[in-house]
């Protein structure tokens, strides 16, 4: 457990070097939560009863949703990525006789990732969106603190897919292609492109199942006060029952690629 | 020109190395920019109509700006690695090189799979243009927009990139500008306040892109009663942009330094 700390400490700590970068992403993320704050200020001033949510819902969403994007690395990229450029370069094989399983080493360092990306690039356009807009926060401590819960559970779930995408590597050496493929479910499903609530019928309901929900649409539903009671204890089992299955098909397929490896002397 | 498609030709054959890769891709970004405008769909049946115009104006004004940013993201794309370039020190090879540098970093690693995009916005384009009641001055318009809506976001893709000659980790203010600025021309000016079209008219012209002749060619009123002249001034706009960028491109290779790496 020290050890798993230590990587989450390290990968915030390499992470918080780019400073440059942090502040031009936060910028970038502003200027796309004020168009689409004008979008929906439009769509809901017609319909102001839109998907179960009222106005200052779909606009607290919309930042929400900005927060997230790099925090639960909606399109892809943290520790998954370094491990796909290992397993092409063929580092991987030092990463798997180390005394420490690669899962659990790779979780801790893409949380602490998530941790740095929460607190600047989660908490900056939030801040600046409550500046511009009028937003709803969590009516109570209970709340904040569940809302807080669901994050690292939502990063942990979107950490098993990435992985997955990034373990195809072993087999077809360019993983570029299906780290795209999954970073365009992942951005309309995890509802960032329009909010899972008002999308039709069945594909509604299909959205509502899969493990994208967990990215935003869930903590949003947690943060708005839509999910109270009960079906918080629903929220978390649905998230968490993910987590496990998406990681336990991460150690399957780590186990078959593993008699893969080919470890060249000299 | 010729250069940029041998070496553009060299990396599509590099790409076919890996082709399920490729084709993953391929489908990948076709499908992706496809979501865009499901997203737009989805909000449009909640809605009779945004900002005052339909579906299918939408989409019209969709696919001209998604043109736009296509083209440019194909040909010039690449240019937000120009950081990259800097760290690794490629930029300095490819300095020593007979071939003129802004088409050596805008062909590298040049991804036919962007062509994706152009596809997808050419379907969205073609299904709405059917809505259109067309007439010869119309159609010369459109032509006239998409090259323009071309050139503008080539100029902003290469103005931005020369950010990266001063600090070459923060590309991302660029998408800010680019994507964020093929975002907010997927929907009619009328859903943004007054000041917001204004400054998008006359301080950053982006609203040339696609706005203003689109209004002559669907044949609406101007909801900011802005002059009737602005609906041709699109080629104004892009040899503005045009002559920024190339301004930006010089102070920026002549401000540049080597890393010494």
């Amino acid at each position: 457990m020290p050890l798993h700390v230590a990587v989450a400490t390290r990968a915030f700590k390499r992470y918080s070097t780019y400073v440059g970068a942090t502040l031009a992403g936060i910028f970038t993320n502003c200027v796309f939560g004020v168009i689409i704050c004008f979008v929906y200020l439009e769509v809901w001033g017609s319909n102001p009863d839109a998907g179960g949510y009222d106005v200052t819902d779909a606009l607290t969403y919309v930042w929400l949703g900005q927060a997230m994007i790099m925090t639960v690395a909606v399109w892809g990229g943290g520790s998954p990525d370094d491990l796909a450029e290992r397993i092409r370069s063929g580092d991987v094989a030092i990463d798997f006789y180390r005394p420490v399983g690669i899962l659990g080493w790779y979780l801790a360092a893409d949380l602490g990732r998530a941790a740095y990306h929460l607190l600047t690039r989660g908490l900056a356009p939030t801040v600046i969106g409550g500046l511009l807009f009028d937003l709803r926060y969590p009516d109570g401590v209970g709340t904040w603190l569940v809302f807080l819960a669901a994050i690292p559970v939502a990063v942990t779930v979107s950490f098993a897919l990435r992985m997955l995408a990034s373990l195809t590597a072993f087999w077809l050496l360019d993983d570029v292609g299906p780290r795209m493929l999954l970073g365009f479910v992942a951005l309309f499903f995890s509802g960032l492109t329009v909010p899972l609530v008002i999308l039709p019928g069945m594909l509604r309901d299909l959205a509502f199942a899969l493990p994208w929900a967990t990215f935003l649409q869930v903590p949003a539903d947690i943060w708005l006060g839509k999910t109270t009671g009960w079906e918080i204890v629903e929220g978390f089992a649905f998230m968490s029952g993910w987590a496990v299955v998406l990681l336990g098909l991460c150690s399957l397929v780590l186990r078959r690629a593993e008699r893969r490896v080919v470890v060249q002397g000299g | 020109m010729v250069d940029y498609g041998r070496i553009a030709s060299l990396w599509v054959r590099a790409s076919m190395a890996y082709p399920a890769s490729f084709w993953m891709m391929a489908v990948g970004s076709f499908l992706m920019t496809g979501l865009d405008f499901v997203a737009i769909w989805v909000l449009l049946r909640n809605v009779d109509d945004l900002g005052g115009f339909s579906l299918t104006e939408i989409g019209f004004l969709y696919g001209a700006t998604g043109l736009g940013i296509a083209f440019a993201d194909l040909f010039v794309g690449r240019v937000d690695r120009l950081g990259q370039m800097i760290r690794t020190g490629r930029l300095d090879t490819m300095m020593t090189k007979p071939v003129p540098l802004l088409v050596q970093v805008c062909a590298d690693e040049f991804a036919l799979r962007r062509f994706a995009r152009v596809l997808q916005s050419s379907i969205v384009f073609v299904w709405a243009s059917t809505y259109v009641d067309w007439s010869l001055p119309r159609a010369l318009v459109a032509a006239e927009m998409v090259v323009s809506g071309s050139l503008i976001f080539f100029s902003l893709f290469v103005a931005l990139a020369c950010v990266q000659f001063w600090t070459a980790d923060s590309s991302e203010v660029a998408n800010a500008f680019t994507y964020g600025g093929n975002q907010v021309t997927q929907f009619p000016m009328s859903v943004f306040p007054s000041e917001i079209v204004k400054a998008l008219t006359f301080v950053l012209p982006i609203a040339f892109v696609n706005w203003y002749p689109s209004l002559y060619i669907l044949g609406r009123d101007d909801p900011f009663g802005l002059p009737r002249a602005l609906q041709f001034a699109s080629p104004v706009a892009a040899a503005l942009f045009l002559g920024v960028a190339a301004l930006a491109w010089r102070t920026g290779v002549r401000h540049y330094r080597s890393t010494g790496s």
